[in-house]
């Protein structure tokens, strides 16, 4: 469990309202759960509240349990649990997510954090001075195979090495994080292997031949067993298998 | 080697269009109306029939799992909820199904909710997949729009899907605190009994499956069960996505027969071990909560559910993680204990004290600041927590530690040397300071 507070009073802003557009979609969101069950847009709406906002800020939880009928503590329990949620401002340029769990650290997870902790500051959670950048590091991000990798806003930037990072940081403490083509840093595509994949070289095609299963055995003959002799009890009938 | 034809994922890596009209040019939306029209109890047999297992984590059988949900329903409706919160760490094969290959995961939603007379589907996707998630929200959108799904759609199964997420929490993943979170609370496991089969979501009957699990019945249905039977041993057929992250050469993500050894997988698709074989230290075969097995032990392994419970672990998510002898093993562990320390949802008192606990005192054996007794100790105290725990998160951080006291006691044993061999009258002081 990790320990998550709201920011302090000094920081939070005096009112939270949703942009016509967003509140347009969170009564859509709202509307595609079944009757009554409003509750569970809450994550949706917390979300789009921070990427209006930046963070998740005090009256923003107060709006969406306004809007989905809440109780405030219910939405303050879902803000406090769900790592996802900055409870407090960051970078303005950029929030920068390392992924520092084990297959990211076997290839170079910890370089890249101190790479933050340099250009951005020793703690996370923490902004540059002049605002516009900070880091955490978050666990496994469901990209290993293109390790290490960090997230900032909604994509992630993979197979790093410490100078492609640099540059990445370079270019969003610029303001020009737009610059950077997100995915792979190297010659990959995606999540095949470097160098070209190693698999689907053919044209994959839309033709389908059906394999179905053999009829069942026809039944023993029961007489043939000679008298005296019982016959051996028959296990039920086995789906076949490949020898592949 | 898998024939590129019996691939089921044939957009993996997105060379082609990941949309509706790519996605048919590979076989997609074809016969789903004879499939819809043939019924639940047909559906339902071919996916037993084809053997195929759970591949979200436990590995079971899907077909069977259908059959829990009620005949005949009671008045309340039935859902299928799909888990796409691949958090696991190692795990990242879901991902190239939601980004690369939506249409399998939407046109198996239907036809899985088919066999479960459920009409509405909830997939519930992580939520750092952001890039993913507007990808599958499109091909939805694009199912709607073809009238493939929806209501009145042209495979005559009302049906709907909802695209839900998460933010950010691992325990999201355990099938009830993905429940929980889906009805807008703090993702906290359930106790079970009930089962969600008997009351899951908004307090109605629920199947919960993996993002794979569904996505390969279009394909099962369309070749037959018979031909995913035919793939792989008994018990352990069809094909798999494998994900292997760490120090082989060509790090990849791939699908590939059940029942490979790990030796093929590791030379076709990732390039052989960093340094060779010989320099093979250990490998994590199942994503991070199963144990880890040593080289020697794993190059010959089987990789399928009942080859690497012969190893002594166990085949998980089929996420490979691959160390090299370059690798901290007990660093590697630790980092383990403190991803679970940080997900551990808080609700029973072992998982929550126990990851803290736990990952302090791997982080002391890290440095080798530790007593020789304390390895039996921490050994102990996983006992204690693996088991007493309302879900399989506490399970899941004591076996890695487990897995590393049994294979790498010696490791443990010479850092805590290294350490005291290195202290003075003065206390103990870091190697570096006594050089
Ligand atoms: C702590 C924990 C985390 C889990 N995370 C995931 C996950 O990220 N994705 C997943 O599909 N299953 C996950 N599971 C397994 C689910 O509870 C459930 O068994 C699975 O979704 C069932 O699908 P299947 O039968 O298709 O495998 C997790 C289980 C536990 C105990
Ligand atoms: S085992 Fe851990 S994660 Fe699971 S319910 Fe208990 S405290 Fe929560
Ligand atoms: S460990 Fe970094 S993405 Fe999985």
């Amino acid at each position: 469990m990790s320990v998550r507070r709201l920011a302090d009073e000094a920081v939070q802003p005096a009112s939270f309202a949703f942009s016509e557009e967003n509140l347009k979609w969170a009564e859509r969101k709202i509307a595609e759960y079944p009757a009554g069950r409003q509750q569970s847009a809450v994550i949706p709406l917390l979300m789009r509240a921070q990427d209006q906002q930046g963070w998740v800020s005090r009256p923003a939880i107060e709006k969406v349990a306004e809007m989905l009928g809440m109780a405030y503590i219910r939405v303050l329990e879902v803000a406090t649990f769900y790592t996802q949620f900055q409870l407090k401002p960051v970078g303005t340029n950029a929030h920068i997510q390392v992924c520092g769990t084990t297959p990211c650290m076997l290839r170079g997870a910890e370089a890249l954090r101190k790479v933050c902790q340099h250009r951005i500051h020793p703690d996370p959670f923490h902004t540059n001075p002049e605002g516009t950048l900070s880091w955490e590091e978050v666990e496994c991000l469901g990209a290993c195979v293109n390790a290490p990798m960090v997230m900032i806003g909604q994509d992630t930037y993979e197979d790093l090495t410490v100078e492609r990072f640099e540059e990445i940081v370079d270019a969003f403490a610029a303001g020009k994080g737009k610059s950077i083509t997100p995915g792979p840093q190297v010659e990959r595509q995606f999540s095949a292997a470097h160098g070209g994949a190693t698999v689907l070289r053919e044209v994959p095609s839309a033709k389908r031949t059906r394999v179905e299963f053999p009829p069942p055995p026809a039944p023993a003959v029961k007489a043939a067993a000679p008298a005296g002799i019982k016959p051996a009890r028959k296990s039920p009938a086995k789906k076949p298998q490949g020898d592949a | 080697m898998l024939a590129d034809r019996d691939r089921i994922f044939t957009n993996l890596y997105g060379q082609g269009d990941w949309g509706l009209e790519g996605a048919r040019s590979r076989g997609a939306w074809q016969g789903t109306k004879s499939f819809i029209e043939s019924g639940r109890d047909w559906i339902t047999n071919e996916v037993k029939g084809s053997g195929v297992r759970g591949r979200g984590v436990a590995g079971f059988p899907t077909g069977l799992k259908w059959t829990f949900l009620p005949k005949v329903s009671d008045g309340r409706p039935h859902y299928l909820v799909i888990n796409a919160d691949e958090s696991e760490p190692g795990t990242c094969k879901d991902r190239e199904i939601l980004r690369h290959d939506p249409h399998h995961l939407v046109e198996g939603a239907l036809l899985a909710a088919r066999a479960m007379d459920a009409h509405t589907a909830i997939i519930y996707v992580r939520g750092e997949f952001i890039r993913e998630r507007q990808r599958l929200e499109a091909a939805v959108r694009q199912a709607y729009d073809a009238r493939l799904i929806g209501k009145d759609n042209i495979h005559g199964w009302d049906f709907d899907i909802i695209v839900h997420h998460g933010a950010g929490a691992y325990i999201c993943g355990e099938e009830t605190a993905l429940l929980e979170s889906l009805e807008g609370k703090k993702g906290q496991p359930r106790l079970k009994p009930p089962f969600p089969a008997a009351m899951g979501v908004w307090g109605c009957p629920t199947t919960v499956n993996n993002v794979e699990s569904i996505a390969v019945v279009p394909e099962i249905l369309r070749r037959g069960g018979a031909w995913f039977a035919g793939i792989g041993r008994a018990n352990n057929t069809g094909t798999k996505l494998y994900c292997v992250s760490g120090h082989v050469n060509t790090p990849a993500t791939f699908e590939d027969a059940m029942g490979v050894t790990f030796e093929e997988i590791i030379e076709k698709h990732c390039g052989g071990i960093r340094g060779g074989w010989d320099n093979l230290l250990a490998v994590i075969p199942g994503g991070a909560s199963v144990p880890c097995v040593p080289g020697e032990k794993i190059r010959h392994a089987i990789m399928d559910f009942d080859g690497l419970r012969e190893a002594g672990s166990s085949l998980g998510t089929a996420a490979v993680i691959v160390m090299d002898k370059s690798t901290d093993i007990i660093k590697a562990i630790w980092r383990l204990s403190a991803f679970y320390k940080h997900e551990s949802c808080g609700q029973c008192t072992p998982c929550r004290e126990g990851t803290g606990w736990m990952m302090r005192v791997m982080e002391r054996m890290v440095e080798g600041r530790a007593q020789k007794r304390e390895i039996d100790m921490l050994f102990e105290v996983t006992k204690q927590v693996e088991g007493h725990t309302i879900c399989a998160l506490g399970d899941a951080a004591a076996w890695p530690i487990q897995g590393l006291i049994r294979n790498f006691r010696h490791v443990i044993e010479e850092r805590i040397d290294a350490y005291t061999y290195n202290s003075t009258s003065e206390g103990a002081v870091p190697s570096i300071a006594a050089e």
